[in-house]
């Protein structure tokens, strides 16, 4: 669709809505996401070589994958969330207490694993209703609202829980170290939810009704969708995302732990999201980008360990790609409203 | 106007959304005073205000960002950066303080306008661009304390947290902190009084209006960081002197400081709060803290309170607008044709 | 002609109390486009939005098929068969053509979204309508506004609707891109669908429209067919609204003084070739419809979306405007057209907004300039309950009071007033005329934007009409109104053959 009127080369210096395009203009947004994904894992093989050593090594590889399953679960529900518009600051604190449950909830017992995880799941999906309905029905920012539920669940954490607490069953243990090949269960599990994800945004109502909801909550409603319901729904599924998480916690460390949820994961979930190209504003992205996001991260992670750099600069690039990716999505985003040129410039 | 209309003013100003903390203040005091009337001993009230005034402080600098429309996520971080710089810095030595104060400020002020600039430049949200500068500074924590933080703050620094002058009648001490504190409060109540502080309040209230009024408006929001920055210096060198120096320092205060500010009754997205009533959210989220302390709640269960609390204002808040709010009848807010139809003729 | 799809019968709405329809009659057969034109204001807006089921008539019936009908939801018209496409567009831009289509009622099999079904339905749908180079799998956002037009239609057949109503589809469009909708509507025609076509532009009436009806202040004026009238009949009954407002003459010792606001050659993306001259103490207006480019100069002068081509003098002084502050240095003030969302932060007080312009700009000097602002309020007549009130609470009226309260503090040399009289009372219209005449007296330089054509005539001294981006000619103050609306909706008649006939021919070669 290139028959709108072309501005000639020397557009105007400042027109209010201006088409700007890059080079990597003609692909899409996820598709610039994993090229960096690409280029991030050849520089740093590139980089890690040059030590003697090899990024590729089976040690590595599951280094990468695990590290990336664990943000990968909440990422994947916060894509939800922030797709619709909204924010869960919650999540950190959910996983926490999805692992006590479940651990508490099996106490050991291979019997009691459905009921484990049952009970775990259930509780995350209540508090996901409960930030649904403190956003949509008492009108709260979901900053906040979200902040407070999470403030409110560590509360009773800290007060409930002074140490790791309940034990899993050894068979649900699996899900934390068990490999298929090189590849971790929880990388599989997880994959598995991103596809999943991807398939409710793609192929339900209800999925479509979230970039909707997000995009222009008056157009949604206009077309008559029930946009409190798309928002209590993802918040829902979101809580659940992170709840699987807490399962992998739980699994792995063989007992639930309240301290996980000072991993900084709700924050660095929002950067994952941010980093695999959905806007934080809603409507647009999805979690085929936020996949990517969460490997950049991992990547990352794995490739500075292996060069034994200091944290600190693993931390100053973590930060300055993520703004700088921010930066350069804000400007290729086109201005949503429709934009027409009715005379081409041209300075005189 | 007579008395009785004044108080009746006043009844409703309280419970107002934006009075709201003012009155949750005056309740907390109460219950502390009934609990303990020990607590409004001169000395032990100074004791609470050396232990409140970073909080004050840190919630002044996020009041400037958030009633611009923006968040400051790093100042926590910030803070616990500053620390810990200084102690390397300052080793101990008495004379590397104020030099080291001079440059902790002038760091302060350089994260704010790197956090301003990225955010209205490069138009990244500034919920992502405080995230990566709190990255960056835990980051440089770790860095420069590699897990214990090294050096130590000189005595001539902790002053300023701790102590103040001594053997004024009644008080025994008249903390530092609570000048501090003072002289800040004024200076930002002067200063939201001022074209820059009104002009601050416009642009988030209606960027778009201030844009056209001739506001620069992305310098405006960029100012604000940069007070955030450096009220979070200040708040570090109190913390410092207070508490002392450990890598933990800071850590969470950045949502601390959100919540008492949002408490204040002043609006997420901008352009409503004042000031004064950031303060008395700050001032109710310590006093509240010193409650629990009292009633022997334990203290891992503070934050399920302020999540209620904080909740629960915000809800009340934003209840009182939409009533106050009669909802206009219109399918888009920007619906140019609007007025045109119900122009009388 | 067949049975009547549509009967709106003695329509009634008012807004807190404001009548904006009364008693208003249309009948809509199947397979007629019908225009429904009017002054800004008459009332078509809100007839259409009745029928979308936006808003709810107070009186009268709507009947479809002969069955009375009322609905509360857009939904509820949509299903009925009555859809509405809307000036704005109600399209999300990040996802495609289909899924913007079929939003809401996602077509569906074994409980999944069927995206391939739904490509194709949107497929046959444009291939109905002859539109064969838009796919439906592309995002909206890559759309032309002319294409995004037709999608917006797509959508409203989709609905399976009997009844389009269509709010200015043009006024969005350049000129060329209008076929593109003439062939859509002929289309639709020929399938049985009945067109409420609302628009300003007389041209497109003529030539689409088999009836046409006319509302002023609404109240129905008639309902005629096309064949059985002509361009100038059409425009006598649009206009001669009552002088509703009495437009104050000018104070004695206003004198035409020197140019203090001259534009040469002026032109970007929306404009061009725009000449303009203003005098100390005159005022001039600027007309034209909705779109025509009236607001894109008021900006361009402004500096909200310079002008990238020629050069605007104050005073005799060249001056380059980018940005509002630039403007307010160089003298200039902008009363916008959309107070809420432009003119006002309305959360904060009488005071500080009345300040903003000084504190902002004059940050130093801003408290001495700020002591006049009580008696720039007094002089303006602002009812409020004090200075610190917050304009939300204050009517339409009184905010535009502090408007033009916050522009008056800097002293402007010019000042452009954008609607300053949009949705206000008698009484505070009267207070912006009184106000205007003053500051001509003053020596100010006035530009009045105006869709009102007796505010246009009876306040200016010099009437330029826009038309499609361009002047399309300048007619003197007190000009009939038929003569200033021929020129703003492409029409020429007889007696205005010695201005520029056709806005498009001026302004290409400068």
């Amino acid at each position: 669709m290139t028959a709108q009127a072309t501005p000639t080369a020397k557009t105007p210096a400042r027109p209010p809505t201006r088409q700007r395009r890059f080079g990597l203009g003609s692909i899409g947004t996820t598709g610039l996401v994993y090229l960096a994904l690409l280029a991030i894992v050849v520089i740093g093989a590139i980089l890690v070589a040059a030590q003697g050593k090899n990024l590729f090594s089976t040690g590595n590889i599951v280094d990468m994958l695990t590290r990336s399953s664990l943000l990968g679960f909440i990422a994947i529900g916060q894509t939800l969330v922030i797709l619709s518009r909204s924010l869960d600051l919650s999540v950190g604190y959910v996983m926490a207490t999805c692992s006590l449950i479940a651990a508490v909830v099996m106490n050991g017992s291979e019997a009691n694993v459905p009921l484990g995880i049952g009970a775990a799941l259930g509780a995350a999906a209540v508090v996901g209703l409960v930030n649904g309905l403190v956003i949509t029905k008492l009108k709260v920012n979901a900053f906040i609202a979200t902040l407070g539920t999470g403030l409110i669940i560590k509360g009773w954490l800290d007060t409930e829980f002074a140490g790791p607490a309940g034990k899993v069953a050894t068979s649900f243990q699996q899900f934390g170290y068990t490999r298929i090949a090189m590849i971790p269960l929880s990388t599989v599990v997880m994959l598995a939810l991103a596809v999943a994800g991807i398939l409710y945004l793609r192929k339900t109502r209800a999925g479509h009704h979230v970039y909707a909801v997000g995009g222009d909550v008056d157009v949604a409603r206009l077309s008559g969708i029930r946009t409190d319901r798309t928002i209590i729904t993802a918040h829902i599924l979101c809580a659940i995302a992170a709840g699987v998480a807490g399962l992998l916690i739980a699994a792995r460390f063989g007992t639930g732990s309240a301290l996980v949820y000072d991993y900084g994961l709700d924050l660095e979930s929002i950067a994952a999201v941010v980093l695999g190209g959905t806007y934080l504003m809603g409507g647009r992205g999805g979690i085929a980008g936020t996949v990517a996001g969460v490997m950049i991260l991992a990547v990352l992670d794995t490739v500075f360990n292996i060069l034994e750099v200091n944290p600190f600069y693993k931390d100053v690039l973590r930060g300055a790609i993520i703004v700088v990716a921010v930066a350069i999505y804000a400007r290729r985003q086109l201005s949503a409203k429709p934009s027409r040129v009715r005379f081409a410039g041209g300075v005189s | 106007m007579s008395a009785s209309r004044k108080l009746a003013d006043a009844g409703r100003f309280l419970i107002s959304g934006s009075g709201a903390v003012y009155l949750l203040l005056i309740a907390i005091f109460a219950v502390i005073a009934v609990n303990n009337a020990s607590f409004f001993e001169p000395f032990t009230l100074m004791g609470f205000v050396k232990k409140a005034a970073p909080l004050l402080i840190l919630a002044i600098g996020q009041y400037f960002v958030i009633v611009a429309g923006e968040f400051d996520l790093s100042v926590g971080s910030l803070v616990g950066a500053q620390v810990v710089l200084a102690a390397l810095l300052i080793d101990g030595e008495g004379p590397r303080t104020w030099p080291v104060i001079a440059l902790m400020l002038a760091g302060g002020a350089l994260v704010g306008l790197v956090n301003g600039l990225i955010t209205t430049l490069l138009k990244v949200p500034s919920i992502i661009t405080t995230l990566g500068m709190m990255l960056v500074l835990f980051g440089a924590i770790r860095l420069l304390t590699g897990g214990a933080p090294t050096g130590a703050l000189s005595p001539e620094f902790r002053i300023f947290g701790r102590h103040g002058i001594e053997g004024v009648p009644l008080f025994r001490q008249l903390p530092w902190a609570l000048f501090i504190v003072i002289v800040v409060a004024v200076a930002a109540v002067y200063l939201m009084r001022s074209p820059f502080g009104r002009t601050l309040v416009a642009v988030g209230d209606n960027a778009k209006a201030a844009g056209f009024a001739g506001t620069r408006v992305w310098w405006v929001r960029t100012a604000a960081f940069v007070l955030s920055g450096l009220s979070a210096t200040v708040a570090g060198i109190l913390v410092g002197g207070y508490a002392g120096v450990t890598s933990q320092v800071g850590e969470g205060m950045e949502f601390v400081a959100i919540t008492a500010v949002v408490l204040g009754g002043v609006v997420l997205g901008g352009g409503r709060g004042s000031v004064l009533a950031a303060i008395a959210g700050a001032l109710a989220v310590e006093s509240l803290f010193t409650l629990f302390t009292q009633l022997s709640i334990p203290s891992t269960i503070r934050p399920t309170a302020q999540g209620l609390i904080i909740i629960a204002a915000v809800a009340y808040a934003s209840r009182e607008r939409s009533r106050r709010h009669t909802p206009q009848l219109s399918m888009k807010p920007a619906d140019p044709n609007r007025h045109s139809d119900v122009a009388v003729p | 002609m067949t049975e009547p799809l549509l009967e709106m019968t003695s329509i009634g709405k008012s807004f807190l109390g404001v009548g904006v329809l009364h008693d208003v009659d249309l009948t809509v057969h199947k397979g007629e486009v019908h225009a429904l034109v009017g002054e800004n204001g008459a009332g078509k807006s809100t007839l259409m939005k009745i029928l979308a089921g936006v808003h709810r008539a107070d009186a009268g019936q709507v009947a479809l098929d002969g069955r009375p009908v009322s609905f509360a939801h857009p939904v509820e018209a949509q299903k009925a068969g009555v859809s509405t496409v809307f000036q704005e567009f109600n399209l999300l831009p990040e996802r495609t053509v289909a899924e913007n289509v079929w939003l809401g009622r996602e077509p569906r099999r074994r409980g999944f979204v069927d995206s391939r079904k739904m490509a194709a339905d949107t497929a046959a749908l444009l291939g109905g309508l002859g539109v064969t180079d838009i796919g439906p799998n592309t995002r909206i956002r890559n759309l032309s506004v002319a294409r995004q037009q037709v999608v917006e239609i797509v959508k409203a057949i989709s609905h399976d609707a009997r009844i389009i109503a269509m709010d200015e589809p043009t006024a969005a469009l350049a000129d060329r891109e209008v076929g593109l909708l003439y062939d859509l509507v002929a289309r639709l025609k020929e399938r049985g669908v009945a067109i409420l076509y609302v628009s300003h532009r007389l041209k497109e009436i003529f030539d689409l429209a088999d009836r046409i009806t006319v509302l002023k202040d609404g109240r129905l004026v008639d309902t005629v067919d096309t064949a059985a009238t002509d361009p100038d009949e059409l425009v006598k009954k649009m206009v001669g609204r009552p002088i509703s407002a009495f437009f104050p003459d000018p104070l004695p010792n206003t004198g035409s003084g020197e140019v203090r606001l001259e534009v040469r050659g002026g032109g970007n993306t929306q404009l061009d070739g725009i000449d303009l001259t203003v005098r100390g103490g005159e005022i001039l207006g600027l007309g034209g419809l909705q779109g025509s480019g009236r607001t894109e100069l008021a900006h361009a002068l402004f500096g909200v979306a310079p002008f990238t081509r020629g050069r605007i003098a104050v005073d005799g002084r060249d001056v380059r405007i980018r940005s509002p502050r630039k403007a307010v240095g160089a003298g200039l003030a902008l009363v916008t057209e959309d107070r809420k969302t432009e003119g006002l932060a309305l959360n904060q007080s009488v005071l500080a907004n009345a300040r903003l312009v000084l504190d902002s700009v004059l940050p130093g000097s801003s408290s001495r300039r700020a002591k006049r602002i009580p008696d720039i309020l007094t002089a303006l007549e602002l009812s409020s309950q004090g200075t610190g009130q917050e304009v939300r609470y204050l009517s339409g009226g009184n905010q535009q009071k502090v408007v033009l309260a916050k522009w008056l503090a800097t002293d402007p040399k010019v000042i452009v007033l954008d609607e300053p009289t949009r949705g206000i009372d008698v009484g505070a219209k009267q207070a912006v005329y009184g106000l205007m005449r003053r500051l001509a007296a003053d020596g100010v330089a006035i530009v009045l934007i105006s869709s009102e054509l007796p505010e246009l005539i009876g306040m200016a001294d010099r009437i330029c009409v826009l038309h499609d981006g361009r002047i399309a000619g300048e007619l003197p103050g007190g000009s009939p109104e038929e003569t200033v609306m021929a020129l703003a909706t492409g029409h020429t008649p007889a007696e205005a053959a010695s201005q520029t006939p056709d806005g498009a021919s001026k302004g290409a070669e400068s």
